[in-house]
């Protein structure tokens, strides 16, 4: 099984030196792109590999930069941002890649660069990954070292500088227009779009911003090309994915294998299965904002359009397992304190609603629910979802919600009915402060 | 007061910006990697020499999670209270934190040793639950181990 993106990370040891990068064929892409392709020629190829961004919204990378104004009259400077900011809950997927093969990374900023002609280059990266922050800046400076930054990259004419930006902590940073607001300098609200980030992004200029994840992909697919690439997929979806699973299974962990490899596999196969005492009840495929699948659903295909059609979206691909030990009001108000608690505040649904789901589970998980208390629930999953709020946040938290009504709505009415929690030993969750 | 030192770091992040005001977060990490915390009078100094007012750059300061605007202890705990955590047992690791250091989330001990806070996903979920001390991240925690891991810190 061909594993690109982890093939020269071994858990535990120092990532590759620039050096013993370039022996295992690093830096190949963006020679060859130098050399042998125009920036429109790696869109092309990009677009035709079909890679979608691995942060979460899985749109066509290539269709993405298209959009990037090119040409003499396109405003300077250009920038390019890697999402390195991650913070979905139950998500861990880049931080493997950015300890592991910081190199990696940045190759495939070159190319992605080099394909919108950007001059200016970030990595957006999250306070908390101490270790990668370490890599990245070790790594960004061997790549100056030896001129594959800076002026003129290997004669070629292009220049790219790249800068490390470590944030201070909001999820929203995660979406992109907040992503850039920060970079700015600005309170991390999301910007109204049209204009997209494309045409006026960071400081009003052209930007494009990518997920780590995404951006390993590129000098893969300028070495090997676009079929190869999406045969690496088993089923309608291009490439590996680095899947990972967390929650009471024997071997939680994080995997790099084909895009389509099903559910029950990487459940069973890699994550061992359950823990002794424990039993399935569901999970959530992509991190704190997908809908709950459920035990019909394991045999299904990790891939963008088989998750979609189970009424879920394969977002991170990192799920989190809930087991029958666990109360799902209590693993669901968790979820909506996380999001009530990291909502911008800047639109009235999303500040009021988030913390109005977040009292009256509470108040169910404590024994002090109302048979309305549900309905109040299921009319928020209408009022905070797509096309009500400004940005994705809170649509995003009623994915986990709405579906948790849809599969556990027997725990929560039994909650109701018998005034307190059937999960005697898994404690009320206490928001915090 | 900013130092010398401190102005010297912030211009080289306003060289790097198209506005000195587009630098103020990396200015309050500044300041706030030197005290701990960014005090009233230590936002002003960063507001005046970015060219922002006060009040702009507190909407700034108090969006972020950790910019800390009181005063903390020696060291920082941000024990993480997202959903692989609390799955994996997350409250006893809480519970015990509060007894042993009877200080309750956004306090500091009474010797100024810890402040604890909660804080979102830490990005380990494989070996949660976890916490961070400081800069030091620890995984697949138990009860057990949280006296030998304070008392690393003094």
């Amino acid at each position: 099984m061909e594993k690109p993106l982890t093939q020269h990370i071994v858990p535990g040891r120092a990532p590759l030196s620039l050096k013993e990068y370039e022996k295992v064929g690093g830096y190949q892409s963006v020679r060859k792109i130098l050399k042998e392709m125009t920036p429109q020629e790696v869109q092309a190829l990009v677009k035709e590999s079909d890679l979608k961004g691995r942060g979460g919204a899985g749109f066509n990378t290539g269709l993405k930069w298209s959009f990037v104004p090119m040409g003499p009259d396109a405003a300077t400077p250009k920038y390019l941002v890697a999402n390195a900011d991650e913070m979905e809950p139950g998500t861990f997927k880049d931080r493997v890649l950015l300890e592991g093969n910081p190199h990696q990374l940045i190759e495939g900023m070159i190319v992605a660069a080099y394909a919108i002609q950007a001059s200016i280059s970030y990595v957006f990266l999250r306070w908390a990954y101490k270790v990668a922050a370490r890599e990245i800046t070790k790594a960004i400076q061997e790549a100056y070292d030896a001129g594959y930054l800076g002026q003129n990259i290997l004669g070629s004419g292009f220049n790219l500088d790249m800068h490390l930006h470590t944030g201070v902590g909001r999820y929203m940073c995660g979406e992109e227009t907040a992503l850039l607001n920060a970079l700015e300098g600005k309170r991390a609200n999301p910007r109204a779009k049209p204009p997209f980030p494309q045409v006026s992004g960071l400081f009003g200029k052209p930007t494009i911003v990518n997920n780590v994840e995404t951006l390993c992909c590129l000098p893969h697919i300028v070495n090997n090309g676009a079929e190869w690439f999406k045969k690496l997929g088993l089923t309608v979806d291009a490439g590996t994915k680095l899947f990972g699973v967390s929650g009471r299974v024997k071997t939680p962990g994080c995997w790099e294998l084909p895009m389509g490899t099903t559910i029950r596999e990487i459940l069973e196969d890699y994550a061992g299965g359950m823990q002794d005492g424990y039993l399935f009840r569901g999970l959530l495929p992509g991190g704190a904002s997908t809908d709950f699948l459920v035990e019909e659903h394991l045999d299904l295909p990790m891939d963008y359009p088989s998750i979609q059609a189970a009424g879920s979206r394969l977002g991170t691909g990192t799920m989190i397992i809930m087991d029958d030990q666990t109360c799902p009001v209590g693993f669901t108000l968790n979820l909506m304190h996380f999001f009530a608690q990291e909502s911008c505040g800047f639109c009235t649904p999303c500040r009021e609603g988030l913390p109005w789901v977040e009292r009256i589970l509470l108040a169910i998980d404590k024994g002090e629910g109302k048979p309305e208390h549900l309905l109040t629930l299921d009319f928020h999953t209408k009022y905070l979802g797509p096309g009500n709020t400004f940005c994705a946040l809170a649509p995003g938290a009623m994915e986990p919600l709405q579906s948790a009504l849809k599969y556990f709505r027997e725990d929560f009415e039994r909650h109701i009915h018998e005034h307190h929690c059937p999960w005697s030993k898994a404690k009320a969750w206490q928001p915090s402060i | 007061m900013l130092t010398a030192e401190e102005k010297h770091q912030i211009d080289h992040e306003i060289s790097l910006v198209p506005a000195p005001k587009n630098a103020c977060i990396e200015a309050l990490k500044i300041v706030q990697h030197n005290y701990g915390w960014v005090s009233d009078e230590s936002l002003k100094d960063v507001a005046d020499y970015v060219g922002m007012s006060s009040a702009e750059l507190d909407s700034v300061a108090t969006f972020y999670n950790l910019i800390f605007r009181r005063p903390v202890g020696r060291h920082v705990i941000l024990l993480c209270d997202s959903i692989s955590c609390y799955v994996m047992g997350y409250d006893g690791i809480k519970e015990a934190l509060h007894e042993k250091l009877n200080i309750q989330y956004g306090q500091t001990t009474a010797d100024d040793r810890f402040t604890l806070l909660p804080n979102c996903c830490l990005g380990t979920c494989d070996c949660a639950p976890a916490l961070m001390i400081d800069n030091d991240l620890y995984r697949n925690l138990t009860v057990e181990q949280l006296d030998e891991i304070l008392n690393k810190y003094t």
